[in-house]
């Protein structure tokens, strides 16, 4: 089992979340969150005063996935949240030690 | 009694009462999310401090029957002894008319000044500061200008709507609070943007709104006069916020949504003194001018490093300068009885920069004694920790917004 954070830019939450839908993917988190990579921040002028607004509004998804499922989700995530400028977001996968659905008891792969 | 500039004339003080919300909005938009509160309060507990100063002596301090030397009025109308049904002297409306359209502009006076302390002034100090401003500082100008035999209105200055007695006024007091008071804390190395500028855009709406019932109410009847005045207050509002609009978009880049509000804010404040005196070409003039100097004066308060939070000098005391100077410069006989410089009569000019100058001296000396006194006695801001969680919290025990 793993764990694919991916941070997105907001505008493609839809696309990516349909993708991952079509490959069986049935639950997901999502959470607004801010910050910055290459991309930097953006200026704001109020009444002429400038402002370098250094993180920059993304969203995270959190899925957990079957070991075989990863490299299809990670396919499908980069073709649905891909713009082509900077900013796009990125990846990350790491292990999960354990799954526990809380209304049956189920766990692991039964859990996901 | 004339009963159509009677109703006009009520619904124009609700109409400039209204103003004092509007402002509340306009500047609540422009502070950071943890001192909404703190700004907006400032202008709603004016509404009731100032109406009971007003009632028991500000109005007979500013209108009434002059001591001597067109400095002050007597105690004559204390406690609106005497207001009531009869005729204001050389008007068509009750005196209690006269006296609630003038407790409206009393209220929004001292409410412009809160915008260059917002996010620090200690708030019992900011009460007492209104009462002594207001008592010290307004009354007295009010009478030199509007009240009976006041000196600047014998000597024939002209100030339709206030450009002295407010915005002169009340710009020059904040330079004073902004100097005094000291810079917020962080001013110049964090960031302090504005927390929601759809409140400050509604607001600049209501002010634009309200305006109309300060400077075509100023005519004190319903009459060409007030038609006229409410015409060129809507043509230089117009051409102002498009000025200011097109200065910023050249000189930085952006057209911004704060910049069409505090245009149109600089348009009504530079035609309010020459409201009832000017036609509508010269408003516009007046107007365009307005956006664009204020614009200029907003952006130099960065080098000359003092923090006036909400911009009051730039827009009331650059705006209300430029707004008593142009109505020496574009007042026509034709439409108010008077002509300025550009119609032939230069000495009007003259007698303009002295009501200007009058007025930013006596604000300027008079404020800055009062601030020291408190500043001595019981201090002027609150203590640093709460300034940093936030004056809403700290003084007020609210948030603005709980989600």
């Amino acid at each position: 089992m793993r764990k694919i954070e991916a941070i997105v830019k907001p505008h493609k939450l839809d696309e990516v979340k349909e993708a991952l839908s079509s490959i069986g993917v049935q639950g997901m988190t999502i959470t607004e969150v801010k910050g910055f990579g290459r991309q930097k921040g953006h200026k704001e002028i109020y009444r002429g005063a400038e402002y370098i607004v250094d993180f920059l509004p993304k969203i995270k998804i959190e899925v957990e996935v079957a070991s075989d499922l990863v490299e299809p989700a990670l396919e499908k995530i980069i073709v649905a949240a891909r713009t082509g400028t900077i900013g796009d977001g990125k990846i990350f996968v790491t292990p999960v030690d354990k799954v526990v659905r809380i209304r049956t008891g189920e766990k692991d792969a039964d859990a996901i | 009694m004339n009963s159509g500039d009677n109703a006009w004339m009520l619904a124009s003080s609700a109409l400039v009462l209204l103003m004092t919300p509007g402002l509340a909005l306009f500047y609540g938009g422009m502070t950071r999310s943890k001192n909404v509160l703190s700004t907006m309060m400032h202008s709603f507990f004016l509404m009731g401090l100032v109406s009971v100063l007003w009632l028991f002596y500000g109005f007979t301090l500013s209108f009434g029957p002059d001591a001597g030397g067109g400095i002050i009025g007597t105690l004559k109308y204390f406690a609106l002894e005497g207001i009531g049904n009869e005729l204001w002297p050389d008007a068509t409306i009750p005196s209690s008319t006269f006296m609630i359209f003038q407790c409206m502009f009393a209220i929004i006076t001292p409410a412009l000044i809160t915008g260059a302390f917002a996010e620090r002034m200690k708030f019992s100090s900011f009460v007492v500061f209104m009462v002594l401003w207001l008592t010290f500082v307004y009354c007295p100008v009010a009478h030199w200008v509007w009240g009976p035999d006041g000196w600047l209105m014998t000597m024939g200055a002209l100030d339709f709507a206030g450009g002295t007695v407010v915005h002169i006024n009340a710009g020059v007091a904040a330079l004073c609070c902004a100097l005094v008071v000291g810079k917020r804390k962080g001013y110049g190395t964090e960031p302090m943007m504005p927390h929601n500028l759809t409140l400050t855009l509604l607001g600049a709406g209501l002010l634009w709104f309200g305006w109309f019932g300060f400077n075509a109410g100023s005519a004190l009847k319903a009459n060409e006069s007030a038609a006229m005045a409410f015409v060129v207050t809507h043509m230089a509002t117009a051409a102002a916020a498009l000025s200011w609009v097109f200065a910023e978009w050249i000189i930085k880049g952006k057209p911004t949504t704060l910049g069409v509000a505090s245009g149109a804010v600089a348009g009504l404040v530079a035609i309010t003194p020459a409201s009832g005196f000017v036609g509508p070409v010269s408003s516009v003039i007046i107007g365009a001018v307005a956006g664009v100097v204020c614009y200029l004066a907003v952006l130099l308060k960065g080098p000359l490093g003092y923090d006036d939070s909400l911009d009051v000098v730039g827009v009331h005391g650059v705006g209300g300068t430029w707004g008593a100077i142009a109505t020496g410069l574009f007042a026509c006989a034709a439409v108010g009885g008077k002509d300025g410089l550009f119609f032939g009569n230069a000495g009007q000019l003259w007698t303009q920069v002295v009501a200007v100058a009058a007025t930013i001296l006596y604000s300027l000396v008079v404020t800055l004694i009062i601030l020291y006194l408190i500043k001595a006695i019981m201090g002027l801001r609150v203590n640093e920790e709460d300034e940093l969680v936030g004056v809403d919290t700290s003084t007020h025990g609210e948030s603005g917004y709980n989600l």
